[in-house]
C-alpha cells in the first residue's frame, strides 16, 4: 500500500525534570562570559550569544548544526553554578519532602506497618487512575507529624519556609547545599508515595547545580534603527546570573569571609528565582533600566498574552484579509464581495498537473497584475509559483515568460482570488459557529467587503464601521469541508434553538408585508400591481415561469395581486396556517381570519391564500415559512427562497416607495394635551402618596418597609403613566403611519419606541430604582431637599419629539449611562463564562452509538439529548414535527377520499 | 487520647457502635466531627462506607436536636423516596393504540413519549387506525431525519449555544420574581452562579406548595408558615435590661405570640439556649428573668444581643416567608427567602413532591445527584426564558450532565471540570499554566494528546467531527479501480437555473481535482465568458 502525504502523528508527550547530567549533555557550550558581543559586533565565544547556541542573523550558519536561520532550532548551553540554588517552582515540594523524610537516612518517616498500608492505598489509587497528588498530600501531612525516625531513631525537626526560598530546620537556616544533600538520600522506592516518578525526576534535581541557557533563537537580540543592539529580557537576566555566579566563585575560591559568600549566594538565588518567575511573592521583581519589570520564563508562558494562549492555542495566519464591511442587497446570501485590491494579494494554490498545464501557463503569462479584457473589471493573475523543490518564485511582469516556460508538473501556482472561490468570512467576537461561515467570492470594485443583509444576525454585524476578516482556504480537503459544512445556507438553522438565524430583516419584511397584506385593498389579495410593475419586480427576483393564471383585468389594464406574486416563490407542497406577527394580541382566530383583518396566514399547496407576510413568516428567529422550507426542502432551497424573498421585498418597496420621518411621530394637539394631563395626574398622585408617607398613613406591603412600599407604588404609578401615554399614541396612529407599520410587522422598532418618541419617555431608573443619587438629599439643585415627587426623581413626562426639559435630560442621561456600563461589564463576564464552558465541554463527542463521551471515554450521556435528535434539525426542539405529520396524513386522506 | 466522655457521647447521642466511636474520638471531638467533611474523615483513615455512615449519623443527631425544638419528627432519608411516585395513568384505550403503533413500527423503535404523543395527536384529530399507522410511518421518517451525526462536537455546540446569548442578557442582579416581595438574582449573574456550582446561591428562595387539605385555608397555611419562618425573641418579646441588678427581663407580648403561634414554653426554652446566662421562670409567670453567669455591664450588653437574636421557632436559613393566594393553585402558596429543603420536607402539610428550591447543592444533598441534574437544567432554562432567549434543552442537559457525571456537582471551571482534565497541555492552556507544568514534570505525567486543546497546541487534527474520521487512500488500489471502472458519470447536480457562481465553480473544481477523474481540465471561466 502506498501512503502519500500521511503526516506524522505525535502519539503522546512525556513530561519530566532535566537531570544535571542531561543538561550538560544537551549543552552546546558552557557559558562563562557575561558579555554578548565584542566591540566589532561579533558574538563572544562562550558568551551568552555564542553562535553554537543557534543563529539569529540571516545568512550565517549555526556552528552546531550548520543550518541557516529558520532551519536551526537553536541549541541549549549551560552555566555551572558555583553553589547550588533552589528552584522556586519546587519550594513547596521540597518542603514536603523534607518534612516527611528523615535527614539521617532519607526514608519516609513511616514504620514498616504504616508504610505497607500506604503502599496498598497507592496501588488502589493507581488502579483507579485517581490523582496521586491527593494521596501525596496526605502522606506529607501524616509523615510530618512524626517526631522520631522509625528507621534510624534520629529526631526529626520542624521544617519551615521563609518565603520565597529559604528553608529552616528548627528555626536554623539551611543552605541549598544542605537541602540537596538531604534530598539525595531519599531512596527511589519512597518517591512514588510523594507523587514523584523516580524514572523522570530525582528530588535533588529541584536544587539546581547547573542552569540550562536557552538557545539564542529563544531570546533574539534586536537591532534598533540607531544601530544599537537591544537584548532580550532573558539575556539580561542571564547576564546577572553569570556575573554573580562568577563573583561567588572568585570569592569562595579566594577564601572570602563566610558572610560575603553567603550574601553572594543569596543574590545568586534571587537572580535565578526571578529568572524563572519574576512575580514571585515576597521578593521585588527584577526591573529593566527603564523601570519596567522583566518578562522572564513564567511570564512568557502565563496568561492571555502568554505562549500557551497566544501562540500555541491560536496562531496568526497568512492568506487572510480584513476591511470594513458594507451591505449589498444584490448579492446572494452565500456570496461575499471582495475588493479587487484584496483579491490581488490573496491567492489559491493550484496544483499543476498534466491536465491543467496549459491553463496554468496562461495564468502565469498574465503576470501579477493582468489587465482585464473589455467588459470585465478583473481577472486573476499569479503571485507566486512554488516549484516542486519548495522554492517560491515571485511572478512579475519582467519574469513571467521565463517562469511560464520553466513551469513543470508538480509545481504549485498561487492564483489570485477569483469569482467562485470559497473563503471563510468571520466577525469577532466569534461567539458561535455561525460567526464564521464559508462564502463564495465575487471580486468587485470598492474597498469594502460586502454581503447581503440576512447574514447580519449570525455575525451580529452592522455597518457603522464594523470590520470583518476573510480567510482563503488553501487545501482541497479544507475547501470540501467548508463547502459541505460551513456554507451560509448550511448555517441558516441555528443549533441553539432549532430555527432559522438567517432570515429576512428590516425592509425585506416591510416590503413583503405591504405586498401581501390586505389592508390597503380590503377585498383584494394584497397590494394591486399593474402587470408592468409586477414583471419589473419579478425580473428583479429572477423569476422564470408563468404567471398567466394570476393576471386579471380591470378597466382595461392588467393587474396582479401581491399575494399571488409572493406565491411564486413558494414550493408547491407547502401547507401552513398560523397567526401573523402583526395580529393584535388577544384577537380571536375567527376575527383574525376575516379578510379585512387578514392576520391569519394560510398557505395551501404553495399558494398564499390569506394573511400578510411579516416577521413571523420570513424573519430570522421566527420565520415559519423559512423554517419549514429549510427543514423540508434543504439548505439550498432555503437559500434560494431567501434570496428571492428579500429581492421581492426590496423590489416592491422600491416601486411603492416607503419612508419614515419625524411627522410619523406627530399626534394631534388634543392627544398631546391628554398626555400632558395624564402626566399631571401622575404627579398629583405621586404627591398624594408622598403626603401619605410623610403623615405616616401609608400602609406598608407585607415584608416591605414603608419606604420600599412608597417607591414601589410610585414606580407603578409612573409606569402606568407611560403605558397610558402609549395607548393614547396608539389610538392616534394607524397602519398608514410608516413607523407603526414597521413596528407591527416586526421590521424595526416597537410600539414602545414610538410611544416614547411621540407620547412620553417615562420614568428613568438606575439600578431598578427611581433616580436618587446626586446632591445631599436631592438629585439636582433644581429641587428642594427631601423632595420625593415625580419630577425630582427622574420622571420624564416629555416625549423625545417635544424635547426633554434640562432636568429630564439629565436623568435620561443617567439611565443611559447605566446601560453603557452594564454592557461593558456584561461582555467581559459573559466572555469568561463562555471560555470556561468551552474549555469544560470542548472534548465531548457524539460516538457512533449516539452516546456522548469525553476524551477519557467516560460516558456523559447515554443518548445525546436523551432522544438523539440534533437541535439544528429539530422543529424548535421537537424531534418529530407532529403538526406536519398529521397535516400530511389528513391531506393524503382527503386526496384519497376524493 | 480520646476522653471516655467523648466516646460515650458518640455512642449515646449519635448511635455509633463502640469501635467506631473510639476511633472517631481518637481523631475528633464532637464539635470537630460535626464541622468536618467527607475528605477529613477519609484522611483520618475511615473507609468510604464508614464515612457515609458517620456523616449520616452526625447529621441525624443535629437534625433531631433541631426538630425537638420545632415540634417536628425527623424523617429518615428513605422516607423522601415515596414523595414522588411514578404513576402511569395512561388511559386503557390510548394504551391499546400505543401498542398498535409499537407493533406497527416493529423494529423501528421510538421512545414511549414519542409514541404517546403520536397517539394523542391522532386521537385528537379522530384518525382511523390506518391513518394512525400512516402517521407513525411518517413520524419515523421525520425521526430519522433529525438524528445527530456521530463525531459531532456536541460539547462545543452546547457551550456556544449557552455562551452566545450570555452577551444579550441583562446584568441587573435583582429583579422581582412572581412575588414582588422577594428578590431573586436573574440574568447573567444567576447563570454564572449555576455553572459555578456555588455552595450557596446569592438569593436562595423556595416555593413551598401545600397539601390539598390545607392549601385552601388561610389559617392552616399561616400555621404552617409560622412553623417555617424564623421567629426570633425580639419579634415577640420585649427585652428589658435592668442595669441596677444586672439582670434582664424578657416579657413576651401575648398578641405577637399568638400571631406567630408561639407558646410560653418555647420562649423559656429559647432563653435557656442562650449561653453563659441562667434563666428563671416560675409557672404562671408571663416573663423570664435572666441572670448573668459573670455579672458585669459588658456581659449584660452581650446577653441582650444574644437574646434578641435567639431563634424561638422556625427553620434555619429561612429568613422571610410570604403567603400568596394563587388562582391556578386554588389556594395558598408559600414563598421563602432562604432555603432549607431537608427540613421543609419534614413539615406536615407541605406537599413535598412539589416543593421547589433554587439551591442546587441542597437538592443534591437531600434528593440525590439526578435531582440536582434536573435542577441545573430547570434553573438555567428559567434564567434564559426570563430573558426571552430560546436555547434548546439539550444544551443545558449536556452542561448539567457534565457537571454531575461523576456523582458530585462539579463547577464548570478550574476547580471543577476543567481542572480534572487528563491532559497537561489542556490544563496549562486554560489557567494556572506554570504550576501545572512543574507538577507534570515531577509526576512524570504523560499527555496522551486525545483532546481538542492539546492537539491544537501540537498542530494536529483534532479528534472531533471530520477530524475523527480515519481514512487513508490506497493509491495503488485506486489506480486499479480506475482502470476497471466505466467512464465516470457526472455525479454533481446540475446547477440551478439562476446564476450561482459558487456551485458552478465547485462543480468544476471537484471535477478537476478529485482523483477519480484526473482528466477533467481546470475551469477556465475567464475564457468562457
Amino acid at each position: 500500500m502506498r501512503l502519500t502525504n500521511q503526516p506524522k502523528k505525535i502519539g503522546h508527550m512525556q513530561f519530566g525534570l532535566l537531570a544535571p547530567r542531561e543538561v550538560r549533555g544537551l549543552s552546546a557550550t558552557k557559558v562563562i562570559t557575561a558579555d554578548t558581543y565584542d566591540d566589532d559586533g561579533f558574538p563572544i565565544e562562550m558568551g551568552l550569544m555564542d553562535p553554537r547556541m543557534g543563529v539569529i542573523e540571516p545568512g550565517l550558519r549555526c556552528k552546531t548544526c550548520g543550518q541557516k536561520v529558520g532551519d536551526c532550532p537553536g541549541h541549549f548551553g549551560h552555566i555551572d553554578l558555583a553553589m547550588p540554588v533552589i528552584h522556586v517552582g519546587f519550594v513547596r515540594t521540597v518542603r514536603d519532602l523534607m518534612r516527611s523524610t528523615c535527614r539521617g537516612c532519607g526514608h519516609i518517616l513511616f514504620s514498616e506497618r504504616i508504610r505497607e498500608e500506604y503502599d496498598r492505598m497507592l496501588a488502589s489509587y493507581m488502579q483507579e487512575d485517581k490523582d496521586v497528588s491527593l494521596l501525596a498530600r496526605r502522606v506529607a501531612k501524616d509523615a510530618s507529624n512524626v517526631t522520631v525516625c522509625p528507621h534510624c531513631a534520629r529526631e526529626h525537626g520542624t521544617i519551615d519556609v521563609d518565603k520565597p526560598t529559604t528553608f529552616r530546620e528548627n528555626g536554623h537556616k539551611m543552605t541549598p547545599s544542605e537541602v540537596r544533600e538531604w534530598l539525595e538520600k531519599i531512596p527511589d522506592a519512597d518517591l512514588p508515595l510523594l507523587a514523584i516518578n523516580p524514572e523522570v525526576c530525582r528530588p535533588e534535581w529541584m536544587v539546581l547545580t547547573v542552569l540550562p541557557v536557552p538557545p539564542v533563537t529563544m531570546r533574539p537580540s534586536i537591532t534598533l534603527e540607531s544601530g544599537e543592539r537591544s537584548e532580550d529580557d532573558l539575556t539580561h537576566k542571564l547576564v546577572d546570573v553569570i556575573r554573580i555566579n562568577q563573583r561567588l566563585q572568585e570569592n569562595r575560591d579566594a577564601g572570602a569571609p563566610q558572610l560575603i559568600v553567603e550574601d553572594l549566594w543569596e543574590l545568586l538565588q534571587y537572580h535565578i528565582t526571578t529568572y524563572f518567575d519574576n512575580q514571585t511573592a515576597g521578593i521585588p521583581p527584577a526591573r529593566h533600566r527603564s523601570g519596567r519589570p522583566l518578562k522572564t520564563i513564567s511570564q512568557r508562558l502565563k496568561g492571555k498574552e502568554g505562549r500557551f494562549r497566544s501562540n500555541l492555542s491560536g496562531k496568526r495566519v497568512n492568506f487572510s484579509a480584513r476591511t470594513v464591511i458594507s451591505p449589498d442587497p444584490n448579492l446572494s446570501i452565500n456570496e461575499v464581495g471582495c475588493p479587487i485590491q484584496c483579491a490581488r494579494e490573496l491567492s489559491v494554490p493550484v496544483q499543476v498537473t498534466a491536465a491543467n498545464f496549459a491553463y496554468c501557463q496562461e495564468l502565469i503569462l498574465r503576470g501579477n497584475e493582468p489587465e482585464a479584457p473589455a467588459g470585465k473589471l478583473y481577472i486573476p493573475g499569479v503571485n507566486y509559483v512554488i516549484r516542486a523543490d519548495g522554492r517560491r518564485v515571485k511572478v512579475t511582469d519582467k519574469n513571467k515568460e521565463e517562469v511560464a516556460k520553466r513551469l513543470d508538473v508538480g509545481s504549485k501556482v498561487e492564483r489570485q482570488l477569483n469569482d467562485g472561490d470559497v473563503v471563510l468570512f468571520n466577525r469577532q467576537p466569534t461567539l458561535h459557529r455561525m460567526s464564521m461561515m464559508a462564502h463564495t467570492v465575487r471580486v468587485m470594485p470598492g474597498k469594502t467587503f460586502r454581503f447581503n443583509l440576512p447574514c447580519c444576525p449570525p455575525y451580529n454585524a452592522d455597518f457603522d464601521g464594523d470590520e470583518m476578516n476573510m480567510h482563503i482556504l488553501q487545501g482541497e480537503e479544507a475547501r470540501a469541508e467548508a463547502q459541505i459544512l460551513m456554507k451560509v445556507q448550511e448555517n441558516i438553522r441555528s443549533p441553539r434553538f432549532g430555527g432559522p438565524i438567517i432570515g429576512a430583516i428590516h425592509d425585506h419584511i416591510s416590503g413583503n408585508f405591504l405586498l401581501t397584506w390586505n389592508f390597503f385593498n380590503k377585498d383584494g389579495r394584497g397590494a394591486k400591481l399593474a402587470l408592468e410593475d409586477a414583471t419589473q419586480v419579478l425580473a428583479r427576483v429572477g423569476f422564470k415561469g408563468q404567471i398567466g393564471d394570476e393576471i386579471f383585468e380591470e378597466g382595461g389594464r392588467k393587474y396582479v395581486w401581491g399575494k399571488d406574486l409572493f406565491s411564486t416563490l413558494l414550493p408547491e407542497d407547502l401547507n401552513l396556517s398560523y397567526r401573523s406577527a402583526a395580529c393584535p394580541p388577544g384577537m380571536q382566530e375567527e376575527e383574525a381570519r376575516k379578510p379585512e383583518n387578514d392576520y391569519w396566514v394560510v398557505i395551501e399547496n404553495g399558494k398564499l391564500v390569506a394573511g400578510g407576510i411579516d416577521e413571523k413568516s420570513i424573519a430570522s428567529f421566527k420565520g415559519i415559512v423559512l423554517d419549514t422550507i429549510s427543514r423540508r426542502h434543504g439548505a439550498d432551497a432555503a437559500r434560494s427562497f431567501l434570496d428571492k424573498v428579500t429581492k421581492l421585498g426590496n423590489g416592491f418597496l422600491t416601486l411603492r416607495g416607503f419612508s419614515t420621518s419625524i411627522d410619523d411621530e406627530d399626534i394631534p394637539d388634543s392627544a398631546r394635551e391628554e398626555i400632558d394631563a395624564k402626566a399631571q395626574r401622575t404627579r398629583d398622585r405621586v404627591a398624594e402618596l408622598v403626603k401619605q408617607y410623610e403623615e405616616g398613613t401609608l400602609q406598608n406591603l407585607p415584608g416591605r418597609t414603608v419606604e420600599e412600599t412608597l417607591e414601589m407604588e410610585i414606580m407603578r404609578e409612573t409606569g402606568q403613566a407611560r403605558d397610558g401615554a402609549g395607548e393614547i399614541v396608539a389610538s392616534q396612529v394607524g397602519m398608514t403611519n410608516s413607523a407603526v407599520l414597521m413596528a407591527r410587522c416586526g421590521a424595526r422598532g416597537s410600539m414602545l419606541n414610538l410611544s416614547q418618541m411621540a407620547g412620553m419617555v417615562g420614568q428613568q431608573a438606575v439600578r431598578g430604582e427611581r433616580i436618587n443619587r446626586g446632591y445631599k438629599e436631592r438629585t439636582l439643585p433644581h429641587f428642594k431637599w427631601g423632595d420625593l415627587g415625580a419630577d425630582a426623581k427622574g420622571f420624564v413626562a416629555s416625549s423625545y419629539k417635544t424635547g426633554l426639559k434640562p432636568t429630564e435630560y439629565f436623568f435620561h442621561s443617567m439611565g443611559g449611562r447605566e446601560g453603557l456600563v452594564d454592557t461593558a461589564v456584561r461582555t467581559s463576564r459573559s466572555g469568561y463564562m463562555q471560555r470556561r464552558l468551552i474549555n469544560a465541554l470542548e472534548d465531548l463527542k457524539v460516538a457512533s452509538d449516539l452516546t456522548v463521551r469525553n476524551t477519557a471515554g467516560t460516558i456523559i450521556q447515554f443518548t445525546y439529548g436523551e432522544d438523539g435528535a440534533d437541535p439544528t434539525r429539530s422543529a424548535a426542539g421537537e424531534p418529530i414535527d407532529l403538526d406536519y405529520v398529521f397535516g400530511e396524513v389528513e391531506r393524503a386522506s382527503k386526496k384519497g377520499g376524493n | 487520647m480520646a476522653s471516655p466522655q467523648t466516646i460515650k457521647s458518640y455512642i449515646n447521642t449519635y448511635g455509633f457502635d463502640k469501635d467506631t466511636a473510639e476511633r472517631l474520638a481518637e481523631k475528633f471531638t464532637v464539635t470537630q466531627a460535626k464541622a468536618s467533611d467527607k475528605k477529613q474523615f477519609m484522611e483520618a483513615g475511615f473507609t468510604g462506607n464508614e464515612v457515609e455512615d458517620i456523616l449520616l449519623k452526625l447529621q441525624r443527631g443535629k437534625r433531631e436536636a433541631a426538630a425537638r425544638r420545632t415540634r417536628r419528627v425527623v424523617q429518615d432519608d428513605r422516607d423522601y423516596a415515596p414523595l414522588v411516585e411514578r404513576v402511569d395513568d395512561r388511559d386503557a384505550d390510548l394504551a391499546k393504540k400505543d401498542d398498535l403503533v409499537i407493533k406497527h413500527l416493529g423494529e423501528r423503535v421510538m421512545s414511549q413519549n414519542m409514541v404517546r404523543s403520536i397517539v394523542d395527536g391522532a386521537v385528537a384529530r379522530k384518525f382511523t387506525d390506518a391513518q394512525l399507522k400512516k402517521a407513525a410511518d411518517l413520524a419515523w421518517e421525520e425521526f430519522l431525519r433529525t438524528r445527530v451525526d456521530p463525531t459531532e462536537a456536541a460539547g462545543i455546540v452546547s457551550a456556544q449555544s449557552i455562551g452566545e446569548p450570555g452577551t444579550q442578557m441583562t446584568m441587573r442582579t435583582f429583579h422581582f420574581a412572581g412575588v414582588a416581595e422577594i428578590n431573586v438574582t436573574l440574568g447573567l449573574p444567576r447563570l454564572i452562579e449555576i455553572v459555578d456550582a456555588r455552595r450557596q446561591p446569592s438569593t436562595p428562595t423556595m416555593t413551598i406548595f401545600l397539601e390539598d387539605g390545607v392549601k385552601a385555608e388561610r389559617k392552616a397555611a399561616t400555621a404552617i408558615a409560622n412553623q417555617i419562618e424564623t421567629t426570633t425573641l425580639k419579634d415577640i418579646a420585649d427585652i428589658q435590661s435592668d442595669l441596677a441588678n444586672l439582670e434582664i427581663k424578657v416579657v413576651p407580648n401575648k398578641a405577637l405570640m399568638d400571631d406567630k403561634d408561639v407558646t410560653m414554653e418555647e420562649v423559656v426554652d429559647a432563653c435557656h439556649r442562650v449561653r453563659k446566662v441562667q434563666s428563671k421562670h416560675e409557672d404562671g409567670e408571663d416573663f423570664v428573668t435572666i441572670t448573668l453567669g459573670e455579672p458585669n455591664y459588658k456581659n449584660l450588653q452581650k446577653a441582650v444581643d444574644d437574646l434578641r437574636k435567639i431563634k424561638v421557632k422556625g427553620i434555619d436559613g429561612i429568613t422571610r416567608l410570604v403567603i400568596r393566594k394563587d388562582e391556578k393553585e386554588g389556594g395558598y402558596i408559600l414563598y421563602s427567602e432562604g432555603s432549607n429543603l431537608r427540613e421543609i420536607l419534614e413539615i406536615n402539610g407541605v406537599d413535598g413532591a412539589r416543593v421547589v428550591t433554587n439551591d442546587i447543592l441542597q437538592i443534591q444533598e437531600v434528593l440525590g445527584i439526578e435531582a440536582a441534574r434536573r435542577a441545573i437544567m430547570r434553573e438555567a432554562q428559567a434564567v434564559l426564558e426570563g430573558q426571552g432567549l430560546q436555547v434548546d434543552q439539550r444544551h443545558l442537559m449536556l452542561v448539567a450532565d457534565v457537571m454531575t457525571a461523576d456523582g458530585d456537582v462539579k463547577a464548570i471551571g478550574r476547580q471543577g471540570v476543567s481542572g480534572q482534565k487528563s491532559s497537561i497541555l489542556a490544563r496549562a492552556a486554560f489557567e494556572i499554566t506554570v504550576d501545572h507544568l512543574l507538577q507534570a514534570g515531577m509526576i512524570g505525567e504523560v499527555d496522551p494528546l486525545n483532546g481538542v486543546a492539546e492537539n491544537i497546541i501540537v498542530g494536529q487534527p483534532v479528534n472531533l467531527g471530520t477530524g475523527a474520521v480515519k481514512l487513508a487512500m490506497d493509491g495503488d488500489k485506486l489506480q486499479q479501480l480506475i482502470k476497471t471502472m466505466p467512464e465516470p458519470k457526472n455525479t454533481i447536480p446540475e446547477p440551478e437555473d439562476e446564476e450561482s457562481y459558487g456551485d458552478d465553480a465547485f462543480a468544476a473544481m471537484v471535477g478537476g481535482e478529485a482523483p477519480a477523474e484526473p482528466e477533467t481540465p481546470e475551469p477556465t471561466s475567464e475564457e468562457d465568458n
